[in-house]
């Protein structure tokens, strides 16, 4: 005969407010197999674990039941409770009298009442079925595996490494450094973004634990936490980096131009070429869609010039499979296709209206006018250059409702450097509101107003063509009145979208999207960097647009949590999984078709079949992949599935105390 | 032939009288038969849903109940009585309880379910082919700036059709008969609407500016499919000089004036004596 605990919180006046705790907690001990029962006002806090803990001595209790808040917050509590009571931590069940009861009928507390005690009385049932189970434990693969080369794939790697454990980075494109190394300076210190992420890309580069896999791509991916198999693919660079020394002979000579990606299309690049001087590695790729030996059979310029025989047109892809132990996703982001929704401002059409990146490199001086401002039209220096925030961000009818977090520090910013670099000219934000949420950040943008921005609070309806210049027509909302500005120079802040190929990436590893789009979190506030799948964490702008601060921050986190899970030689996985009967499998496989998580195989196995024993194909469960979720068990046409900790027989006998 | 119920609106024989005719030689040419709706009301335009949300609703319900009775589609040549007559109909189609409601005010039961139409969708459904197989004579070498306004592109949530931005509609109707259209920023700014008679000031700035534009980009004339367009930009065109001091002499003419010359029919039945701004030099140019 089962000895059953339950305790009854009040949890404040969550519960207590609404239904009468110590009711609950009288009529508990007339269920069959309760043995004590109680309540408290805190449960979960350290008396009322104590309570616990007491109750199950004195009381010789081998089971609990706390009816209290939702197992998501605190099951784990009380298993770590009942551990410390000397019993096994599955033996609790949790009865949801908060979320699913007073929360949700805080007006009616009679029926609630009598819901709560029906929910107590199930979960009293099932814990009179409750067996004791046993964690099991894994080996762990001591290696990382970062995707994206931005600022925090690096960060991540770098710490990952220095660590002690061995980091494969991919990246897709042909060096790393992301989207901050294209950046001219950075908020709000005005640093040169090259200059500080640069020695992080060499230092990556030289590490001794860092593999770097460039213009390569993970198109694979299974295995489990701890466990993981990684398929990368590396496109083919038709130039050998053994041999190339980059002496430029190549991309001098070739003759193909196409629109330069890395200069967003400001100007042209090589079919041959190095994305930019700062290039990790710093060899040249053959860009083979563009490249005139590839599209037309006909070129070859650049081997005859190359002086060591580099050159290798016959080159393939190449694919590597590495195991690993943990993932990190730092895919970065792509910035909002506008000219594809913003009819209102040319649909792109307009040559002196372009985006914050664009201006980015006009004003590095590495990029396509060697750091001058000047209009892409006709190369002339703009006097009114005019800034409007908060394009494709914050924008319900075009489909994108968030905050791109950075536009307002690196407008304020690109405002300055106008100001700065063009004496007389005159500039003008349009605004929704300006957001300066870091440090220094505050300080910065009161600076670019005190330099002349002037700062118009109000949308911006329309940009159209005025002889050569630009008719901003706006508002000016804390007026009240329109505004229009005639302008030589648009510049649209234009919001963060996740980088193009999240989705498949997504589908590969096994991981959730947001609605945005973007890298789903396990938890928005304590757990940002997990995403939902064990094993794989996320950093930087692929979980949501930030700035650079927090995205290194974010790469040293999910790299703290990588090393913290690689440290370990083993790891410990919940017990409460599906397992076979493999007596009685007929090896149909139904199981294996329903599973969400890949965690059913068909397998051979020497299993007993009557009185002798026979060799069968049946249906295994990997408990390291499988999440519980008892899809197998509904799909088994013969029912020899059960999920441990949620039984057939529990699940039974609880419907039961609640229906009969 | 193709059958549609048609509600002409109130300017049809008052202020938009050209463009009524020119509908009307256009679509027996193009082999439509508009079958004008038996004691129609007005559709309410702006004083309707500026009195009441309501009347502003059932105004055109009401017309709306009565094509449902014709069982025709319904073509509406007037910019504002067709934006009044989908935005009712969508309005109550998402919400049962006014569908009943309508039916109570109407004193008859409402069913908006036929589809209603634009003057352009209108003749854009008969096709390309039937258009190019009509043209008689084709409009080469006239450059016109295709004027939509607001209602026939906005709310694009309720006007789902063309690109509330960069309609292409009638430019691409009029390009279909030989003419060139200019690809300007003015397509769709406001002309100051009903704003003529209260505050006539916004019109002639509004205008002015559409003409500026129309001109810049080299236009010979501007084409409308909305007669308070047509009277802003053609009736108020010499205030708009007098005010400014400027000396715009551009003709505004209703699309399917231009489609009728294109058909070969003559600019009399056209309506194209009518204008304020002459027309006779730009017909002479087509001729």
């Amino acid at each position: 005969m089962r000895r059953i605990g339950v305790f009854c919180c009040w949890c404040g006046s969550n519960i207590g407010g609404v239904i009468d705790v110590p009711r609950l907690a009288m009529e508990a001990l007339n269920l069959p197999a309760v043995a004590f029962s109680t309540d408290y006002k805190y449960m979960c806090s350290e008396p009322g674990q104590e309570l616990i803990v007491r109750a199950v001595a004195e009381h010789r209790l081998d089971g609990v039941v706390v009816a209290a808040c939702s197992p998501r917050i605190h099951e784990a509590t009380f298993r770590q409770t009942l551990e410390r009571a000397g019993l096994n931590p599955y033996l609790l069940v949790m009865a949801n009298v908060r979320e699913h009861c007073t929360w949700v009928h805080p007006d009616d507390p009679e029926r609630a009442f009598a819901k709560a005690l029906a929910l107590v009385r199930g979960a009293a049932a099932k814990a009179a079925r409750t067996e004791p189970l046993a964690a099991g434990t894994l080996p762990v693969t001591r290696r990382a595996l970062v995707i994206g080369g931005g600022i925090a794939g690096i960060q991540a790697a770098l710490d990952i490494a220095d660590a002690g454990f061995e980091v494969l980075l991919v990246e897709r494109e042909p060096t790393i450094g992301g989207k901050m190394v294209l950046l001219d300076k950075t908020f709000p210190t005005l640093d040169c973004s090259a200059c500080i992420s640069t020695p992080k890309m060499v230092a990556v580069a030289q590490h001794p634990r860092i593999r770097l896999f460039t213009y390569a791509e993970v198109v694979g991916l299974k295995g489990f936490l701890g466990n993981f198999e990684v398929t990368i693919r590396q496109k083919a660079r038709s130039v050998d980096h053994g041999k190339c020394t980059g002496c430029g002979a190549c991309w001098a000579k070739c003759p193909a131009r196409v629109p330069n990606e890395y200069n967003l299309g400001l100007d042209r690049r090589k079919a041959i070429y190095v994305p930019f001087p700062q290039a990790v590695p710093n060899k040249p790729v053959i860009d083979r869609r563009h490249c005139r030996q590839f599209t037309r059979g006909r070129c070859g310029v650049c081997q005859k010039v190359c002086p060591v025989g580099a050159i290798d047109y016959a080159e393939e892809d190449r694919e590597w499979q590495e195991r690993v132990g943990a993932v990190v996703v730092a895919t970065g982001f792509d910035l909002f296709e506008w000219a594809e929704a913003y009819g209102e401002y040319g649909y792109g059409r307009y040559p002196d209206v372009i985006t914050g990146l664009q201006f980015e490199r006009l004003a590095n001086a590495a990029g396509p006018t060697g750091g001058k401002i000047v209009r892409p039209s006709d190369g002339a220096v703009p006097r009114t250059v005019v800034f409007v925030q908060c394009v494709g961000s914050r924008d319900e009818a075009k489909g994108r409702e968030y905050c791109s977090r950075v536009c307002c520090m690196y407008t304020a910013k690109h405002a300055w450097q106008v100001l700065e670099k063009i004496p007389e000219a005159e500039v003008f934000v349009f605004y929704i509101d300006v957001r300066t949420a870091g440090k220094a950040y505050e300080e910065f943008y009161v600076r670019a107003r005190r330099a002349g921005a002037h700062y118009i609070r109000g949308r911006v309806a329309r940009i159209y063509p005025e002889g050569n210049r630009l008719r901003v027509v706006g508002t000016d909302t804390l007026l009240g009145r329109p505004v229009e500005v005639l302008a030589d120079l648009v510049v649209l802040a234009t919001g963060m979208v996740p980088a193009a190929g999240s989705g498949e990436l997504a589908r590969i590893l096994g991981c959730g999207l947001d609605k945005d789009g973007f890298f789903q979190e396990a938890h928005p506030k304590l757990r940002p960097v997990e995403a939902g799948t064990a094993g794989i964490f996320l950093a930087g702008t692929c979980q949501g647009p930030k700035d650079i601060p927090d995205t290194v921050a974010q790469g040293s986190a999910a790299a703290a949590k990588v090393v913290g899970l690689l440290v370990r030689e083993e790891i410990a996985y919940e017990p409460t999984v599906a397992m076979v009967d493999q007596t009685r499998c007929t090896g149909c496989g139904k199981c294996r078709a329903v599973c969400p998580f890949k965690a059913i195989e068909l397998v051979t196995r020497q299993v007993r079949a009557g009185t002798a024993v026979a060799e069968r194909v049946v249906a295994e469960v990997n408990p390291g992949l499988c999440a519980g979720c008892g899809n197998c068990t509904v799909a088994c046409p013969s029912g020899v599935i059960d999920l441990k900790g949620f039984t057939n027989e529990q699940l039974l006998a609880e419907v039961d105390a609640l229906c009969l | 032939m193709v059958r549609y119920a048609y509600y002409p609106g109130c300017v049809a024989e008052g202020s938009g009288r050209e463009y009524e005719m020119a509908n009307r030689a256009v679509a027996a040419r193009l082999g439509l038969e508009l079958v004008e709706i038996e004691d129609w009301n007005c559709c309410g335009a702006t004083p309707g849903h500026n009195t009441g949300h309501l009347l502003g609703l059932a105004l055109p319900a009401r017309n709306l109940a009565l094509t449902s009775d014709m069982g025709l589609d319904v073509v509406a040549p007037c910019a504002a009585c067709y934006n009044r007559l989908v935005t009712a109909q969508r309005e109550i189609a998402c919400d049962p309880e006014l569908q009943v409601l309508m039916g109570r005010l109407l004193g008859r039961d409402y069913r908006g379910d036929r589809r209603v139409l634009s003057m352009p969708e209108a003749v854009a459904a008969v096709g390309a082919e039937r258009m190019k197989a009509l043209t008689v004579r084709p409009l080469e070498g006239l450059t016109v700036a295709c004027y939509y306004g607001c209602l026939l592109v906005r709310p694009p949530a309720v006007i789902r059709g063309d690109d509330p931005e960069d309609p292409r509609l009638l430019d691409d109707l009029l390009r279909g008969v030989g003419a060139t259209t200019v690809d300007w920023a003015h397509k769709t700014e406001c002309c100051g609407a009903a704003q003529a008679l209260p505050h006539e000031e916004v019109v002639l700035c509004r205008v002015r500016r559409i003409l500026e534009a129309a001109v810049t980009s080299r236009a010979d004339c501007i084409a409308t499919a909305c007669p308070l367009c047509h009277a802003n930009l053609d009736q108020r065109q010499a205030r708009v000089n007098r005010r400014f001091g400027t000396d715009y002499r551009m003709p505004v003419l209703y699309f399917t004036q231009l489609l009728g010359l294109a058909f070969g029919l003559n600019p009399g039945e056209l309506g194209l004596g009518l204008h304020f701004v002459p027309t006779a030099e730009l017909v002479r140019k087509i001729a």
